[in-house]
């Protein structure tokens, strides 16, 4: 008896680390094409999640998969403690914004908030008291009698939000939910929405091709491409240290430089130049790599202890920063300098330049094949 | 005379006749209109009044007296009750059968990719693009080869069959608007495939449904090329006016019609004042 308790605690306090959401070596094939490619993947509990990248990278599918409206070709998803793989939707604790929201254009804004409780059997006035407050957290108080039509985009958008909440689920799925706003509203959402998880506490996936968004909501994203998770990290982490040429591009601006790894901690440029990185960088790497630096963090001066010479070939001012190209023996190379002084910096193009960055602001990722071709 | 009509300001006389034809042109179409639609409701027009005619001899045909006879007795001629009553018999049923098929179809059609999906859709197209004389015959060619006795079934059958293909369409275009994630949606809100078709699948499509059925009724009620191929002795409305026709018009046949015009009109109007009552006024 004792030990059967022992064994039930056990797992209890087990499950309430282990991640809310698991998916082990999924894959997902159409017909030929294989949307997702042996992803595993855990998301903590009351995270804000995101699945980032280009359109066709398989976020989407993967997202649908975890909702339930794909059966995955192999592998297996884990919500909690439940494998779901087999499960319908609708006997799943997980609901879902849809891109179009989805609003059920005959039902009223209360009975489209209503429908998910109504289906578990709540009526009466708990239902309404529910309902109401929904509302009231996503800002649409007293719009309960009006038709998804009579609202704008921003505020279906809400009501969207509000039908998958209400639920409570374990995990609420986003699929770029606020892809058909425009700029404004969007910006004014991302908040919004991360204020609405910090409330809620409930884990949200989102899933979208905007780093911007993906950076300013999420604790964790992993950065998807060709069905595959190319790196899972904080936005920091990612930026900061993106471990392939594809995260690095893909997340913000970045200089690549080809070369090849010479002993602990240095990269030899193709010019011969000798770069510092960081030794965890290289991470017994040997050969053929590539250098990253990010271009704010390229100083127009001597001083770093990494150095190139170059011309500069370009200048644009934007306002909040000059952006340079300058010309180096291993290629150009973008440099962000922030306008803190009053007016325009001095540089100007076919001046001879010396950039410095840096040993800690200099990542490598593997060597660039596909430029290589 | 002749001088004081030479005397006549010419520049008037011409901004006369300039506005004459200005506000020709202006009301060319609505002209234009207005002679369409006479065209269109004049043979209406000659049936209703004639169902009030009191005709000399067997065909009604002239104008004889005023009567409210045949509205008394619209039935009072052999055969036509049966007639009627056999027509609406097999539009409600075969109406009702072909909306529930042809949507069913319909929803197949747009909603699964599966194995044979591009051929059903060329056959669903078939019935009406072929003649229907080919059609009728080749079904009484099949209901004599399985010696089928021709009546009410094989009636009934023929006008499912062409009635399916009519929901088809119109079912699948009501169905193509429609944002497929809405079931999505309500699955993902816990309801089962049943509860997700009949609370958000049906509620959409029903206009389209009703529509295809009202649509299919009145194809059926009408038809006579296909029915007159496979009634046997039976005989629908259609047939008993051609059947009539040859030895007597009796004014009954203009009520019945009338009466068929009448209720055309009630649904349409009932279907305007359904349709304003339902338009959002929160939002004017």
């Amino acid at each position: 008896m004792a030990v059967e308790e022992r064994s039930e605690t056990g797992r209890v306090t087990r499950g309430r680390e282990v991640a809310d959401i698991r998916l082990e070596r999924v894959t997902k094939r159409f017909d030929d094409v294989v949307a997702v490619d042996d992803v595993s993947l855990a998301i903590e509990r009351g995270s804000f999640f995101a699945l980032l990248g280009p359109s066709g990278c398989g976020k989407t599918t993967t997202l649908r998969m975890i909702g339930g409206f794909e059966e995955p070709t192999g592998g297996a998803i884990f919500l909690g403690d439940a494998d779901v793989t087999g499960l319908p939707p609708y006997k799943r604790d997980v609901n879902t914004v849809f891109q179009s929201y989805a609003l059920f254009p005959h039902l009223s804004i209360f009975e489209n908030v209503a429908f998910g409780l109504r289906r578990r059997g709540q009526r009466g006035d708990p239902l309404k008291r529910r309902v109401e407050e929904m509302l009231e957290l996503v800002a649409l108080p007293g719009l309960g009698k009006r038709k998804p039509g009579q609202l704008s985009g921003g505020q279906q958008q809400r009501v969207a939000l509000a039908r998958a909440l209400v639920n409570s689920p374990q995990v609420l799925l986003l699929d770029e939910p606020l892809g058909a706003l425009d700029l404004k509203l969007r910006k004014q959402m991302q908040l919004e929405l991360k204020r609405i998880q910090n409330d809620v506490g409930i884990t949200f996936v989102h899933v979208t091709h905007d780093q911007e968004e993906a950076m300013t909501m999420a604790d964790q994203i992993a950065v998807m491409n060709a069905g595959r998770i190319e790196q899972l990290g904080s936005p920091d982490e990612l930026y900061e240290r993106p471990r392939t040429a594809f995260v690095a591009s893909f997340l913000g601006a970045s200089n690549l430089l080809r070369g090849r790894a010479a002993g602990e901690g240095v990269v030899r440029l193709e010019d011969g130049t000798e770069v510092r990185v960081p030794a965890a960088a290289l991470a017994g790497r040997t050969g053929p790599v590539a250098v990253g630096i990010r271009p704010e963090k390229i100083r127009l001066a001597a001083g770093e202890s990494n150095m190139l010479e170059g011309v500069i070939a370009e200048r644009s001012y934007i306002g909040v920063s000059t952006q340079y190209i300058a010309q180096t023996g291993t290629g150009s190379i973008t440099v962000y300098a922030q306008n803190t002084d009053h007016g325009p910096s001095g540089l100007a193009a076919g001046d001879r330049v010396t950039l410095s960055w840096s040993p800690e602001s200099t990542f490598v990722v593997d060597a660039l094949e596909e430029e290589r071709r | 005379m002749s001088i004081a009509a030479e005397q006549l300001p010419a520049p008037r006389r011409f901004d006369l006749s300039a506005r004459a034809v200005a506000a020709a042109r202006h009301h060319l179409l609505t002209l234009f209109a207005i002679l369409a639609l006479v065209y269109l409701l004049l043979p209406i027009a000659v049936v209703v009044a004639f169902s009030f005619n009191d005709p000399v001899g067997r065909f009604n045909f002239t104008w004889g007296s005023f009567t409210l006879d045949n509205w008394a007795n619209p039935f009072g001629f052999p055969d036509l009750r049966g007639a009627v009553v056999l027509s609406l018999e097999i539009a409600a049923l075969s109406s009702i059968a072909a909306t529930i098929l042809g949507t069913l179809i319909a929803l197949a059609l747009v909603r699964y990719h599966f194995r044979g999906r591009g051929a059903t859709n060329l056959l669903i197209f078939l019935p009406m693009a072929s003649p229907e004389i080919v059609m009728g015959s080749s079904l009484l060619t099949l209901f004599l080869n399985y010696s089928i006795p021709l009546g009410f079934a094989t009636i009934l059958i023929a006008h499912i069959m062409f009635n399916i293909s009519y929901v088809v369409v119109t079912v699948r275009a009501r169905l193509a608007g429609h944002d497929r994630h809405l079931e999505e949606a309500a699955m993902d809100l816990f309801a089962t495939p049943w509860a997700t078709f009949y609370r958000v699948t049906l509620p959409l499509i029903a206009p389209g449904v009703l529509a295809a059925g009202l649509l299919a009724f009145a194809l059926s009620v009408d038809d006579f090329v296909i029915t007159y191929l496979v009634s046997g002795s039976d005989q629908t409305f259609p047939l008993f006016v051609w059947g009539a026709a040859r030895v007597a018009v009796p004014p009954q046949i203009n009520v019945i019609g009338t009466m068929v015009f009448a209720a055309a009109l009630v649904l349409m109007f009932l279907n305007i004042a359904f349709q304003w009552r339902r338009s959002p006024k929160g939002a004017a």
